[in-house]
Order: C-alpha cells, then sequence, then structure tokens
C-alpha cells in the first residue's frame, strides 16, 4: 500500500480523479448517445472516455492503471468493435434487411441495428480503445517515466 | 475573403514550417498546421450566411443551415491526420532512442 | 452487383481478425491473410470477365442514389488494374509467409499488409474524389508503418522522411479537394466531370490542376517529388518494396493522375505539356542515377522511378496508341518490378547483403532466384520477346505517331541506359563466381517454398506477358480501359448510364 502511495501524482489529484472518473466516462457516453441531435456523436464520446483512461494513467502511474484494465482487454474491446462495425457495413450493402433464419424465428440484421445506439457505442468504443492503446505504447516506450526508477 | 486568403496563409506557415526547421518536433507540428489549415478551409467553403448548425432535429426546417457536407468531410480528415499525426510521433520517439538527436540534418545514414 | 464492395471490405476484416487472434495463434496471422487476398484475387478475376464484355459495374453505397452517395464504379480501367493488383499481392503475401520468418510480432505485419491492400482496391473502385482520399490514406498510413517495420536505424529514418513528404502531398490533395468542391459543389468525380466540361479554362481549374499534379506527382514518385522512393525502398524488407514500387505507385500515383486528369478535368495541351515534362525528367533523372548506386535496392528503387517516367510519358501523349503503351508498360511493370524486388529479398538472404561489390555466385547457389531475376532483368531492359519490349515499343512508336521524334529520341536513350545499369549491377552478382566471397553457413538453403514459389510464378508472366497484345480476353480489358481513357468527360454519362 505505501508503493501505491509513492507513486503518480500527489494525494489531491489522486482523490479528484477517483470522485470525477465516473462522471467524465458518463459525459463521454451521454456525448456519443446524442450525436444527432446536438453536435457530438461517436468519434467525440470516444476521445473523452480516451481521457478519462488516459486521465487515471497519469494520476495513479502505469502499474496500478494497466492491472486494473489490461492491455490485452483493450485489443480485444477494440477488434470486437471494429468487427463490428466492419459487419454493420457489410449487411447494409444488399439493402440491410435480408432475412435470416436462426433458432428464434427469423430475424432481419437490420432490425437489431436499427436504433440510433449501436453504430454510436461501436465508435465510441473504438475510438476510446485505439487512442488509450497508443496512449499505453507511448508510455511503455519512454523511459523516463518517475515509475522506473 | 480573407478568411479564406488566411487559411491559405496559414497553410504557407506550415510548409514553411515543414522545410525549414531542423528539429522532428517541430516538423510533425509544421505537418500538423498544415493539416489543420486545409481542414479549416473545407468547412469554411461550407459556410452560408446566417446559417446554424446542420442539425434535422424533429421540429426544424432545413432552409437557413450551414453546408453539412463539409462538416462530415473533416471529421473523416482530422481522424486522418491524427493518425498520420500518431504514427509520426512513435516514429520520431524510436528514432531519438536509436540516434541520440532529434536534429534531422545528423539522421543521415542512409546516403546516396 | 455487390461483388465489388466485398473486394475492400475482405482485407478490411482480414486485418481486424488478425488484430484480434494474431497475437494469440502465431500462425494464423498468414493463414488469414493468404485466404483473404485469394478471396479478393477471385473476385477481381471476376469483375474483369464481366467488364470485358462492355458493362461498368456500379454499386451504389447504402442505396443512395448518386450524386448524394458513394458509389463503387469498376469500368475497364479500374478492372484491369484491380486484376494486376491483385495478383501482385497475393504473390507478395505469399513470399511474405517464407520473408518475414526471422522477424517478430508478426502479426502486425500482416494487419497492416491487409489494410494496404484494402486501400489500394478502395482506391481502384471508388467514383467518390473524396473517398479516394480517404482509401489513398490508408494505403498510405499502412506503408509508412510498413516501412518502420523492421525498426532499425535506417528504417526509422526511411519512415520518417517518407511519412513527412507524403503527409505534405496528402495536405495538398486535400486543399486540391477542397478548391474543386467549392467551385463544382459536388464530391462525386462523374457530376464534377459534366458540371466542368463548361468550365475548363477557368483559372480555378488549373489552380487546381497544379496542386493535383503535386500532390499526386509525390504518390507517383515523379520527379521533382521523388525523393521518398530510394530511402523507403532500400530501408524496408523485401515484399514490403515489391509492393510498394509494383503496385503502390502506379495505384495511388499514376491510376489517380489518369483518372482526374483525363475523366474529371479533362485534358488539355497545357497538362499534357506538364506530364510530358516530367515524365522526360524522371525516365532521365532515375536512369542517370541509378549508375553510382552499390545497394541492390537502390539500383531497383532508380530505375523504378526512370519506368515510372515511361509510363508517364505514354500518358502524356494522349493519342490511343500512347495510352495503350502506357498501360500495357504499367502491367509489365508491376510484374518485373515486383519479381525483381522479391529476387533482390532472394539474393539477400543467399549472399547475406546487399552490397553489389560483395554479392557473387546467385545462380550457383540457387538457380530459380538466378533465373527469375534474370528474365526481370530482361525484360525490364526492353529485350524482345519479353513483355517490356513491346511496351517501350509502343510509346516510341506513339512518341512518332504525335509528331515528337525528341521524345522518341530520349526514350530509345533511356531504354539503352536501362540496359547498361541492370547489366552492370547483376551480371557479376549472377553469373560470377567467386570463392572469396561465399559466406559460411547459409546459402540456397535459405529460400524457402514460400518465397520460390511466387518468383516463380512472377517469372513465368513476366515472359509470356508479351502475348496479351494478342486478340483475346486480356487484349479486351487493354482495349476498354484504354477507350475509357481516351473517351475523357464522356466517363460522366457511361457512369451515369450504368447507374440507372
Amino acid at each position: 500500500m505505501n508503493e501505491a502511495r509513492d507513486k503518480g501524482m500527489t494525494l489531491i489529484v489522486k482523490t479528484v480523479t477517483r470522485l470525477t472518473l465516473g462522471f467524465i466516462l458518463l459525459y463521454g457516453i451521454y456525448i456519443a448517445m446524442s450525436g444527432h441531435e446536438s453536435p457530438g456523436g461517436g468519434f467525440a464520446g470516444g476521445v473523452i472516455i480516451a481521457l478519462s483512461l488516459v486521465h487515471v494513467m497519469l494520476a495513479f502511474g502505469k502499474e496500478v492503471a494497466l492491472k486494473r484494465l489490461h492491455s490485452y482487454t483493450v485489443r480485444i474491446f477494440v477488434s470486437l468493435a471494429a468487427l463490428t462495425f466492419l459487419y454493420i457495413a457489410v449487411v447494409s450493402f444488399d439493402g440491410g434487411c435480408v432475412p435470416v433464419k436462426s433458432f428464434f424465428g427469423s430475424i432481419k440484421p437490420c432490425e437489431i441495428f436499427n436504433n440510433e445506439l449501436t453504430i454510436p457505442f461501436c465508435e465510441m468504443v473504438l475510438v476510446g480503445g485505439v487512442l488509450y492503446a497508443i496512449f499505453i505504447a507511448l508510455v511503455l516506450l519512454s523511459k523516463t517515466d518517475k515509475d522506473s526508477e | 475573403m480573407t478568411v479564406y486568403i488566411m487559411c491559405l496563409a496559414l497553410f504557407s506557415v506550415g510548409l514553411y514550417c515543414v522545410l525549414r526547421k531542423r528539429n522532428l518536433i517541430k516538423i510533425i507540428i509544421g505537418i500538423g498546421i498544415m493539416e489543420y489549415a486545409a481542414n479549416l478551409f473545407f468547412v469554411l467553403v461550407g459556410y452560408r450566411a446566417q446559417g446554424r448548425a446542420p442539425i434535422y432535429a424533429h421540429d426544424q426546417v432545413i432552409e437557413k443551415m450551414v453546408d453539412p457536407l463539409p462538416q462530415a468531410v473533416v471529421l473523416t480528415s482530422i481522424v486522418i491526420a491524427l493518425a498520420v499525426t500518431l504514427l509520426l510521433v512513435t516514429i520520431a520517439m524510436r528514432i531519438y532512442e536509436k540516434y541520440g538527436t532529434f536534429d534531422i540534418t545528423k539522421i543521415d545514414k542512409l546516403k546516396g | 452487383m455487390a461483388l465489388l464492395p466485398y473486394v475492400v471490405a475482405i482485407p478490411l476484416g482480414a486485418a481486424f481478425l488478425i488484430l484480434l487472434v494474431g497475437r494469440r495463434f502465431k500462425a494464423s496471422s498468414g493463414v488469414i491473410a493468404v485466404s483473404a487476398v485469394f478471396c479478393v484475387t477471385t473476385l477481381s478475376l471476376r469483375i474483369a470477365s464481366m467488364v470485358a464484355t462492355g458493362k461498368i459495374l456500379c454499386f451504389k453505397m447504402g442505396n443512395w442514389q448518386p450524386p448524394f452517395g458513394i458509389p463503387l464504379v469498376a469500368d475497364g480501367l479500374s478492372a484491369l488494374m484491380l486484376v494486376i493488383a491483385s495478383v501482385v499481392g497475393l504473390l507478395v503475401t505469399i513470399y511474405s509467409v517464407g520473408y518475414i520468418r526471422v522477424y517478430t510480432d508478426r502479426w502486425k505485419y500482416y494487419a497492416l499488409m491487409m489494410l494496404m491492400i484494402a486501400g489500394i482496391n478502395g482506391v481502384l473502385l471508388t467514383g467518390d474524389i473524396f473517398n479516394l482520399f480517404v482509401c489513398l490514406e490508408i494505403a498510405s498510413i499502412a506503408t509508412y508503418a510498413l516501412v518502420a517495420y523492421g525498426l532499425e536505424d535506417e528504417s526509422l529514418e526511411a519512415s520518417f522522411k517518407y511519412a513527412v513528404m507524403s503527409s505534405v502531398g496528402s495536405c495538398f490533395i486535400l486543399l486540391g479537394i477542397a478548391f474543386l468542391y467549392s467551385f463544382t459543389s459536388t464530391l462525386n468525380m462523374a457530376d464534377m466531370a459534366s458540371t466542368l466540361v463548361s468550365h475548363r479554362t477557368d483559372k480555378v481549374v488549373y489552380f487546381v490542376s497544379a496542386l493535383f499534379m503535386m500532390g499526386f506527382g509525390l504518390k507517383a514518385a515523379l520527379v521533382p517529388f521523388h525523393a521518398w522512393l530510394p530511402y523507403a525502398h532500400s530501408a524496408s524488407p523485401s515484399p514490403v518494396s515489391a509492393m510498394l514500387s509494383g503496385v503502390s505507385i502506379k495505384v495511388l500515383g499514376i491510376y489517380a493522375i489518369a483518372r482526374i486528369f483525363y475523366n474529371v478535368i479533362g485534358i488539355t495541351p497545357a497538362v499534357q505539356s506538364v506530364i510530358i515534362t516530367f515524365a522526360v525528367l524522371s525516365m532521365i533523372t532515375g536512369a542517370v542515377l541509378a549508375f553510382g548506386q552499390k545497394d541492390i535496392k537502390r539500383v531497383f528503387a532508380y530505375s523504378s522511378i526512370s519506368q515510372i517516367g515511361f509510363i508517364a510519358l505514354g500518358l502524356g501523349i494522349s493519342t490511343p496508341l500512347g495510352l495503350t503503351g502506357a498501360i500495357f508498360y504499367l502491367l509489365n511493370h508491376s510484374l518485373f518490378k515486383s519479381l525483381l524486388f522479391l529476387g533482390a529479398g532472394s539474393m539477400e538472404r543467399i549472399t547475406g547483403t546487399r552490397d553489389l561489390s560483395k554479392m557473387r555466385n546467385v545462380i550457383e547457389s540457387s538457380p530459380l532466384t538466378g533465373y527469375a531475376t534474370l528474365i526481370g532483368a530482361l525484360s525490364i531492359s526492353g529485350i524482345p520477346p519479353f513483355g517490356g519490349f513491346w511496351g517501350k515499343l509502343l510509346i516510341i512508336f506513339s512518341c512518332l505517331q504525335a509528331g515528337r521524334p525528341v521524345l522518341a529520341i530520349v526514350a530509345v536513350g533511356v531504354s539503352a541506359l536501362t540496359i547498361a545499369y541492370y547489366f552492370k549491377a547483376l551480371v557479376p552478382a549472377l553469373f560470377g563466381n567467386d570463392a572469396a566471397f561465399r559466406v559460411a553457413g547459409i546459402g540456397g538453403k535459405r529460400i524457402t517454398f514460400a518465397m520460390a514459389a511466387p518468383m516463380a510464378v512472377l517469372a513465368v508472366l513476366t515472359a509470356v506477358a508479351g502475348l496479351i497484345l494478342l486478340p483475346g480476353t486480356a487484349n479486351t480489358l487493354l482495349k476498354g480501359s484504354v477507350a475509357v481513357l481516351s473517351s475523357g468527360i464522356g466517363y460522366a454519362e457511361s457512369i451515369f448510364g450504368a447507374i440507372r
């Protein structure tokens, strides 16, 4: 517990981060979801979510942040979001509504996506994940990190 | 009219920065300025007099909106510029590890 | 026609899939990559066979009517170049399976290669000018990362310089697109063509032509925008150089220039003279600078600059014979330049060095590599009956036919220089038998089947490429692509006819 206290930034920054982290994440999701009524959309939401994760890494140091959200998890999220995005695009090639016979009767793929939430959600996860992954890469790359001393 | 000329002047400033500066990071900033100026020019092309944000909510009429196409285009273009900048910064960091300097006139192992 | 978008979607999906599973299951990334490119090649051959009957395939993305949506269009020129890009991509990917076994993190290489192929197919098939820019950037960014793949000093330096120069070119292209949008208020290429018919001599069009010439000329490595090419080629892994020089500079550069200047803006004598000037400068500069190089890949890089000058010369003299020569030579150059770069990579594996003064005994160690490289060199030098001879002959005849004998003399002179530096570079390496240069522990055993098979296939294709000029399906496709370019602004009407 003592080493966790010495790494990262001062106690004030850590407390403030702990308190506001949930609000920043919620704000990012809100901006992503309300993209069709006011300026925003998936990309801006993704940037804000990435910023919240970057905030955690800056305030607490890279070991604590990476233990909570492993970089492998981030990569899986990003790949799945990208593949879902591509699937939505491919599904829309034939007009979008080719019925698919499944166990629950025949469903139409476009019905799943016929809301305003799926595409911004994918964009949000994708962009947030990518920006955070790049930040991880740059942090792991630099040698002038205070934690390594 | 002056707005467009100032956009092109910003583009020229970025181009000068890429051509004449010797520090790697300043070259990357120059490329950022150039891409920013090109995107800004594209958005300003879409301005209509007394227009407002082109968001089609349920009770609005479509008249008097600025052109939405440049805005969609510039969103894509900003993401592309972001990707290029990230790649350049990562390469610059690795170059600093290998060569020990940021000066581009000293990074010169490939000759001919 | 839902075939067209799958050509872009399959490599993209493969890239994301490799990103997901490539690190855990190490052998899967190569398998996914090769199968994806194989599917793309099959699709592109099917598209080409449909286009060769004279139709234009058109696919509206998301069912939006143009000019509001993005159409994917496959006409004669796109289909022919799609086949070339896919075949070369398939052979280079198979070669990479053998070549990059010595590198770590192989899944990153395959993912980037898939992104590059997706971007190149996107550039070829799109009918919308901003979609062209986006796919061009996807392919270019993948190339920046691929050039830096080995993470050695030279690779990083080369990648940085290439990325900076290429980004400057992209900014010029973006500025040109902005001006063109403000002038025609549409981004669809066919719509733009029909709007620009009456405005061809306005000053905006001249300015936009200059910007596009700078931007796409940088992607095509025309002189004076060629400075990035020797860096990027000599410091990158061999399959990446083969892909760059065999596909990328042609698609992202020459195809884009041809599409925009022939079909959208319309070719005028001013544009023609500019293209011819750049072409002549490229031919001479590339040939002269290739003499003093000691690194085999730099010789091939400067030779690329010179041959792209030939292709641009044929494009600049816009008679049908010149266009046929240009497109036929482009096809040939893809085949034999990628063969030469793959051969250079194999020679580097066999002899352990890229320095020409130390490279010997190649045919003795591995006859396949030696003879394949020899066939490539003979074809590019213009020795009959290989395809390069017929291409150069067509271009030289078109110069004479257009009434410019000086250009023909320059082309003949540069061809002679090409023969000279290829023989100076390759004859000691291939045929010289010198035991002093034999390095212990390496030799012909280094060439695996994955590396040897693509070289053999490319050598066979190079040798028979001259037969395309005989009447047949391939000749129909070639004539179709020339017809697309020479119809100029008529592209707009044919696209609108195909959409409805």
